[in-house]
């Protein structure tokens, strides 16, 4: 199967008042053409700044980006002009935004916001990108499409504003789209619905999708690829049912842990306890450790590196590619406890400190 | 909207009548309107006491704000200092300083936009920060002085406006004391238009437009421009009904034979019919400019819908 | 993107975007909310609990102590505050850079261009022009500081109690300050003053109050009605705290802001109309000193000598610059979204 995007170690930094803050560092995460990466991390991991540096429409500055390399359909588009980045944004590689009321545009029409991908893009006539707009419209199932062509962002609900937001990224069907939490601010009814259309078009125009979420519930239908974030960086990538069965990350454990399941009511939830780091002062060794039940000594110390999982006794041969930055991910995916020969896992004190 | 046009005419009527009402009471109340008809002479008691009553200076005051007002209606302004009809005054004043307007707020547009969308587009580099400063500067000078200043330079130094302005006052001689004029409201246009452009540059539709890859200058001028200009746009609508009252100084400097010297010199000779009339119907300028500005905004911004 | 359930303790820090009545969310460094608070904890858990752990992230200060940690380091702040530091004490105490006497002069010398002791020459009746541009601060400053008292005072009183009792008050109010709005401030002046002989401050002063007041007035209201919508006020309401309490203790320090602001600006405005009125011969009149009836003396001789006119207009737009600058570092400073 083809790559069709290949981020490699890419690196944004922020500049702050109070400092340099590396939001993302060193992420990298593969998509093949027509299939679904989802990518899960709290706010604040990375994930959204990782796929605004992709599309090239970070805020620099303050955001830069500061190492790394983006493939794209085989190029690097870091090393692009700005004009060729322009010319795929949009066209071969398009974005979904979380709230479609900010991210449309409040005093245009929305037939007339479609209609500007083929204008630009196209070079069509107003009067033709104006149809196209249209067929657009009614192709992500708003009811009375050409009547409600000319109609603003705001008089539409939620959801139907959302199929618009999706409607624009699939106007020049493009290889690859991104959706940076296309659901999140939906009523739960509307959720399935949206995400329901989203897939079927991408497996209709066998597009490339990256669909960024905090929603582990999400992902389980509809990802191929699961990469989970933490303080700006990959902690584990694992094809989505592995991960689901057996996380090599505590980080992904506790994930998974912390959602409440029906056959478990009654019990205590699990919360992962205390807050993500502050981009500003990572903890050293793994960003993780501070939080962890597993951190032993040497992940103070090491940062752990993305250690590639093998298990060819369980694992499935479709199951490659499957990476943990944790020491001890053997233990994690095993469920073993940690073999503590110090003896100081589990204590708070000196030593642990 | 219709409707609501209706309901904004009906919510006028009381603010017209109170700033009136409270011009009026300045002028009749705390002033002597018949004093100053006989000037630095003692009045005849008889004389007085019979304009008094035609006046109806010696009702109460809310009686003589009815009559007034009636009389207004009918389109009746009284006397001026010189015996001229106050009417025949405004109809020779308000040509004149509506010039001077579109001299200043054509000026204070196109410069005012211009530079603000320039150093909007260049946050934080030379051109903005020079902008920033220039405008703060200007904002600080009062137009009496730049006024003053101008006309000297420009009038009597330089001999390329007329430091006087003859009293057809046409429009080449209205642009050095439109200029100053729009002066002060070109300094605020330039911010304003600078801080609602850094403000929507940061707007979510504003990512989506580059992310949908268009090129810098449809962002800028399709997407940016509509949405940062609407408040500039009610700015300058506000702006027309002060510049119109606001025009005295400018007026008095450059002896222009508008609306602010006649005001000024009814108010010097303490003429009450002069001042009272042109307030009132300044007021009214100013009231339907707001209206004007607040229906420009339903058209401009479609999130807006009166009812 | 902020959590829908942010701890509670996320929220106090910021009431930058409270009182300005928006969100910081997008854009620059100080808008991003994972940068300045503590970061939200995961959506399924973070449920209402106040997180352990974990305090506030760097850089995290309240409104206040952010602001002036701001503003001293600002250029602009410190050179205006520095300016208006002397222009008030040199308002107060003018002898102790001008031992001559404004009010006295030599015909002799009238309209004289500079000479030794008298750097800035004579003007018509032959009074030292420097003397009389240090006696004039005072009247400026005097009119800008009590009309902006008064009219701060009277506008956020009035215009915060409308905001948070609402009502038929509220509409009263906002009808009356309308009727102000309606009558030109220049014109108004002109004719209140014109029937006023005194020519000290104090008739000055009242008009401004009289007709500066409903500015502040809607500012005051617009800022109460955001924060009175704040969740934390709703849950100070839910937990039983009375009127008095609400309003000293929860709206008037997170509301002030925006007036502080306006004000600043507005004493700068008030000082160069005052002068204004002033120069049209209705505002301050002889033989009280103040730079527009000099200017205005002055103007009509630009010919002969502009020494006259130069000295206090230059003063008189220096002082108005430093209380707009001022005003400008401060609403930076408290409302970080316009950088």
């Amino acid at each position: 199967m083809a790559r069709l995007l290949d981020v490699r170690d890419l690196r944004v930094a922020f500049r702050t008042r109070d400092g340099v803050a590396e939001a993302v560092g060193g992420v990298s995460y593969a998509v093949d053409a027509g299939r679904t990466l989802a990518v899960l991390g709290e706010s604040g991991s990375g994930k959204s700044v990782t796929a605004q540096a992709i599309m090239g429409i970070l805020d620099t500055p303050p955001a830069m980006v500061t190492g790394g390399k983006v493939f794209f359909q085989g190029r690097d588009l870091l090393t692009l002009s700005g004009e060729e980045r322009r010319r795929i944004r949009g066209a071969k590689m398009s974005m979904i935004f979380q709230d479609a009321l900010s991210a449309l545009n409040p005093v245009i029409p929305v037939g007339a916001q479609l209609a500007e991908m083929y204008q630009v893009h196209r070079g069509m006539s107003r009067k033709d990108a104006r149809a196209r707009a249209v067929e657009l419209m009614d192709r992500v199932r708003i009811p009375a499409a050409a009547a409600r062509a000319g109609d603003y962002p705001h008089q539409f609900s939620g959801g139907m504003r959302q199929r618009i937001m999706i409607a624009m990224a699939i106007a020049l069907e493009p290889e690859l789209i991104i959706a940076d939490e296309p659901t999140t601010a939906l009523d739960v009814t509307v959720q399935a619905q949206v995400m329901d259309l989203l897939a079927e078009l991408r497996r209709e125009y066998a597009m490339g999708l990256i669909l960024i979420t905090h929603d582990l519930g999400v992902v389980a239908d509809v990802a191929d690829t699961i990469a989970v974030m933490y303080a700006g960086r990959i902690v584990e990538t694992a094809p989505v049912r592995e991960l689901y069965r057996r996380p090599a990350h505590p980080y992904t454990r506790g994930l998974l842990d912390s959602i409440p399941r029906v056959d478990q009511r009654g019990g205590e939830l699990y919360a992962i306890k205390g807050l993500p780091p502050s981009p500003l002062a990572l903890p050293t060794g793994c960003p993780f450790n501070p939080r962890c039940p597993r951190a032993r000594d040497v992940c103070r110390t090491d940062r752990p590196p993305l250690y590639e999982v093998t298990d060819a006794g369980v694992m499935d041969a479709g199951a490659q590619g499957r990476a943990s930055a944790c020491h001890f991910w053997k233990e994690e995916l095993h469920g073993l406890d940690p073999i503590d020969p110090l003896g100081t896992a589990g204590t708070v004190g000196p030593l642990g400190g | 909207m219709g409707r609501y046009v209706l309901r904004r005419l009906a919510q006028m009527i009381p603010v017209f009548l109170g700033a009136t009402f409270l011009i009026f009471f300045m002028v009749y109340a705390l002033g002597d309107p018949v004093a100053a008809l006989f000037g630095d002479k003692a009045p005849d008691p008889a004389t007085a006491a019979r304009i008094r009553k035609d006046l109806y200076l010696d009702e109460p005051l809310w009686s003589q704000y009815v009559h007034y007002m009636g009389q207004v209606f009918g389109g009746q302004f009284g006397t001026a200092f010189n015996g001229q009809p106050v009417t025949e005054l405004m109809a020779e004043a308000f040509p004149v300083t509506l010039r001077l307007t579109i001299v200043a707020v054509v000026f204070e547009m196109a410069l005012g936009i211009t530079l603000g969308v320039l150093s909007g587009l260049r946050r934080g580099r030379g051109l903005d920060t020079s902008v920033l400063l220039l405008t703060l500067v200007v904002v600080s000078i009062p137009t009496f002085v730049s006024g003053t200043v101008l006309q000297y330079v420009f009038g009597v130094r330089w001999g390329w406006a007329r430091p006087s302005v003859a009293p057809e006052a046409p429009f080449t001689e209205l642009l050095l004391p439109g200029v100053v004029l729009g002066l002060v409201s070109l300094a605020y246009t330039t911010r304003l238009t600078r801080t609602s452009l850094v403000e929507n540059a940061r707007a979510d539709y504003v990512r989506t437009a580059v992310a949908k890859g268009l090129p810098r200058r449809r962002i800028v001028v399709r997407h940016l421009l509509r949405t940062s200009l609407i408040p500039v746009v009610t700015f300058i609508g506000t702006d027309i009904g002060a510049l119109m009252g606001g025009a005295i100084v400018t007026e008095r400097i450059f002896n222009i034979h508008g609306v602010g010297y006649q005001l000024y010199q009814g108010i010097l000779r303490q003429n009450s019919p002069t001042v009272v009339g042109f307030v009132t119907i300044l007021v009214i300028v100013f009231l339907l400019a707001n209206l004007l500005v607040d229906l420009l905004y339903a058209v401009l911004d479609p999130r807006i819908r009166y009812a | 993107m902020p959590e829908p359930f942010e701890p509670l303790e996320a929220r106090s820090d910021t009431p930058s975007d409270i009182a300005t009545g928006t969100a910081t969310l997008e854009g620059g460094p100080r808008g991003r909310p994972w940068l300045r608070r503590p970061l939200p904890g995961l959506r399924w858990r973070a449920a209402g609990r106040p997180a352990p752990g974990g305090g506030p992230a760097p850089g995290s200060r309240g409104l206040w102590t952010d602001a002036w940690h701001d503003l001293r380091r600002n250029p602009v702040f410190v050179v205006s505050a520095l300016v208006i530091l002397f222009l008030v004490t040199i308002a107060v105490w003018p002898q102790l850079i001008a031992d001559g006497n404004p009010y006295q002069g030599n015909l002799a010398k009238a309209q004289d261009g500079p000479a030794p002791g008298h750097p800035f020459g004579f003007d018509l009746q032959g009074r030292d022009v420097y003397t009389r541009t240090v006696y004039g601060a005072r009247a400026s400053i005097t009119v800008g500081i009590c009309a902006t008292a008064g009219a701060a005072l009277l506008g956020s009183v009035l215009g915060g109690l409308a905001g948070f009792f609402g009502g038929w008050w509220d509409s009263l109010l906002s009808r009356i300050a309308d009727v102000f709005f309606g009558i030109p401030i220049l014109l108004g002046g002109l004719v209140f003053l014109s029937v006023v002989t005194s020519g000290s401050v104090w008739p000055v002063v009242g008009f401004i109050v009289l007709l500066g007041w409903p500015q502040i007035s809607r500012i005051a209201r617009g800022s109460v009605v955001t924060v009175k919508q704040q969740d934390y006020v709703l849950a100070a309401r839910t937990l039983g705290a009375s009127n008095g309490r609400m309003l000293l203790r929860h709206i008037a320090p997170n509301a002030v802001a925006p007036v502080i602001v306006v004000a600043t600006i507005a004493l700068g405005t008030y000082i160069a109309l005052e002068a204004t009125l002033s120069f049209l011969g209705v505002g301050l009149k002889p033989p009280t000193v103040s730079w527009g009836i000099d200017i205005s003396s002055a103007s009509t001789q630009i010919r002969n000598a502009p020494h006259m006119l130069l000295w206090p207009a230059a003063a008189l737009s220096i002082t108005v610059l430093a209380f707009i600058m001022l005003g400008d570092a401060v609403r930076d400073a408290l409302d970080p979204k316009l950088r």
